[in-house]
């Protein structure tokens, strides 16, 4: 079974699916999520390139396949909610929004100025479509808890999904909202974890021990798989499995992702938490993603 | 039970723990007036949830998850997680009531509290017992300065009532202000005095409990409460104290302030269950030195150190902020 073609039903639309029907791909919107993350990095000149181009595959899933919303009413009640606990990573859920039709492309170019919608560091109050302010790690778990609960106390039928990362499982309030989560039994709670190795200091796993993910989360209580997050086809599926697991309790799609995943030179820099790649590299980055699209040389 | 003759005059005087009352012996009370005012709120505010950490039992909230209790959170002891959750539930429209000791919400949930809640402008009122010298533990439940910790977060609403007559009113009053609120609380069965004043409760507002000519006390919280019983010792002395309480620490009514400390001639002090850094004593300075007020001006308040354990009416007594510890500081000053 292949997630890789759009989700397609002819009311889809009314139910929170805006592109379903489309044409696009899932890998196309994947490439052009990293396209449009390579342009915001450009215009910086450095950031948090690498996580973008690892969780673009997570985010075209979770975008194009997966979450209910309303590209031009992103408060819409009816609506999935997806929160971005790791606050640098705006740059990726940026490009997702511009991809999803929330943001203009011609914002892109404002990318971390003055006065901008998109900051460096993502914000609920900067950026429509951005659910809470990220950035202070260990807060996405807690608050999707809380959103878990009131979304319950409302009857509601909507998902949280609340994207963190290997790193910010060093903070302990992490831990507090996965076994929050397990204790309330929030079935309507999906935690994705970006596992890609890297946090500012160097490794995750050289930092905190981590493993085995699977099975802590498994002890926590948690309905829990583990992919290879650039396979879009296995995000796609856990995904579908997440939401439809008839279990009571919170559901976890452990992430493995590669940094800077798309653009080869850059996924074997060293240290690549924070990029600053020189002012001739970002068309070369650019040239290889649209060949590695399009599978023509650059 | 026997003891040495010697001492059984004395009464014996045990460290003031969790559950003690700061009511003086024969004072009127009122039990619980915050769990009891949160019930009553909760009939007509179907959104109001209430949120705790292992700690209901001693911030009165276990009242209203009897009342409640499909509305009734118990997030563990798990700080990070309760200001968080109460952030998301505020998100999807409840009215999250979030109480804790204000040793925790201050130091170890301020994170969550500053990002996840103030930040965002969201609807949580955080309710913590245990506010100053309220607990003879020591230290690890004494927040002698939350008030400072708390005044440098932006978009945060700050009230320390006096008694059980102005907790009652504050609680609806901070559940009708659209923004995060801290409040702190006296729990159990909690001293009633402003009654008799005629004292109604208004956010933002200062309000004069009693006047006189020879000094004027700026007071909080149950600092209030003693500075009132402080001025009526003085009264024997002939010595005029008039009693302005700021339960508003933020924002704070500096007009009111203002006016009353520029009738010139008066003593100013500034009384407060705090340390003296950081608190109301300094943002009433800098309010006046900012206008132009220079009057005499003095602090009661708590010092600048780590507390001891023990009797409350001892350490209160010790550290100043009884009403006879009130009384004679002011005589000495003038």
């Amino acid at each position: 079974m292949s997630f890789s073609k759009p989700v397609s039903s002819p009311d889809a639309r009314d139910d929170g699916f805006p592109h379903a029907g489309s044409n696009v791909s899932l890998r196309e919107r994947a490439y052009r999520i990293r396209r449009h993350a390579l342009r915001m990095g450009e215009v910086q000149g450095q950031g948090y390139i690498a996580q973008a181009l690892g969780i673009a595959d997570v985010l075209a899933v979770s975008y194009f396949h997966a979450l209910r919303y309303r590209p031009d009413d992103v408060r819409w009640e009816g609506r999935d909610r997806f929160l971005l606990s790791i606050g640098h990573y705006a740059i990726a859920l940026y490009a997702a929004l511009i991809e999803a039709g929330i943001l203009p492309e011609s914002e892109i170019e404002t990318y971390g100025a003055d006065e901008s919608r998109l900051p460096m560091s993502g914000m609920a109050a900067y950026t429509p479509g951005m659910e809470i302010t990220g950035g202070s790690l260990g807060h996405g778990v807690g608050i999707a808890v809380g959103m878990a609960l009131g979304l319950k106390r409302k009857t509601s039928d909507a998902f949280v999904y609340t994207l963190f990362s290997d790193g910010e499982l060093n903070e302990g309030s992490i831990w507090e909202g996965v076994m929050g989560a397990a204790h309330w039994r929030l079935d309507n709670l999906i935690g994705i974890v970006d596992v890609n190795d890297q946090q500012a200091d160097g490794p995750s796993s050289a930092m905190s021990s981590r493993e085995p993910l699977h099975e802590r989360f498994r002890a926590f209580g948690w309905h829990t798989q583990r992919v290879d997050g650039n396979d879009i086809d296995a995000v796609a599926a856990a995904f579908d499995a997440a939401r439809a697991a008839k279990v009571a309790a919170p559901r976890i799609v452990i992430c493995d992702t590669r940094m800077a995943k798309g653009v080869p030179f850059l996924e074997t820099r060293e240290r690549n938490h924070f990029l600053r790649v020189e002012p001739e590299e970002w068309q070369q980055a650019i040239d290889l993603l649209d060949a590695s699209f399009s599978g023509k040389a650059p | 039970m026997s003891t040495a003759p010697t001492q059984a005059a004395k009464p014996r005087l045990t460290t003031s723990a969790m559950i003690a009352s700061i009511a003086a012996p024969g004072q009127r009370t009122a039990p619980a007036p915050f769990g009891n005012a949160l019930v009553e709120l909760a009939k007509t505010r179907p959104e109001i949830v209430g949120l705790t950490a292992d700690l209901a039992k001693y911030t009165d909230l276990h009242i209203f998850a009897k009342a409640c209790p499909e509305r009734f959170y118990q997030m563990g002891m798990a700080e990070q997680l309760l200001m968080s959750a109460a952030a998301g539930l505020a998100r999807e429209g409840a009215l999250p009531f979030v109480t804790t000791y204000a040793v925790f919400a201050a130091r170890r949930a301020y994170d969550f509290i500053c990002m996840a809640i103030a930040e965002e402008r969201l609807n949580v009122k955080i309710v913590c017992a245990l506010p100053g010298l309220t607990s003879g533990y020591g230290p690890s439940h004494q927040a002698t300065e939350d008030i400072a910790i708390f005044r440098g977060m932006p978009n945060l609403t700050i009230v320390d009532p006096a008694d059980a007559h102005e907790i009652a009113q504050a609680t609806p009053a901070i559940a009708a202000h659209d923004g995060p609120v801290y409040m702190r609380l006296l729990r159990g069965n909690v001293p009633l005095i402003l009654d008799e004043y005629g004292y109604t409760f208004e956010l933002g507002t200062a309000k004069t409990i009693r006047t006189g000519n020879d000094v004027l006390v700026i007071s909080t919280g149950l600092a209030t409460m003693r500075a009132l019983q402080a001025a009526e010792m003085l009264e024997a002395d002939r010595i005029g104290v008039e009693v302005l309480h700021a339960a508003t620490i933020k924002p704070l009514d500096l007009a009111t302030i203002l006016a009353a400390a520029g009738k010139s001639g008066r003593l100013v002090v500034v009384a407060e269950n705090h340390t003296v850094v950081g608190g109301l004593g300094e943002a009433v300075a800098a309010g006046m030195l900012r206008a132009g007020i220079a009057p005499r001006f003095r602090q009661i308040g708590l010092p600048d150190a780590f507390l001891a354990a023990g009797a409350l009416p001892t350490l209160h007594d010790r550290y100043g902020i009884s009403a006879e510890a009130m009384a004679r500081q002011i005589r000495a000053w003038l």
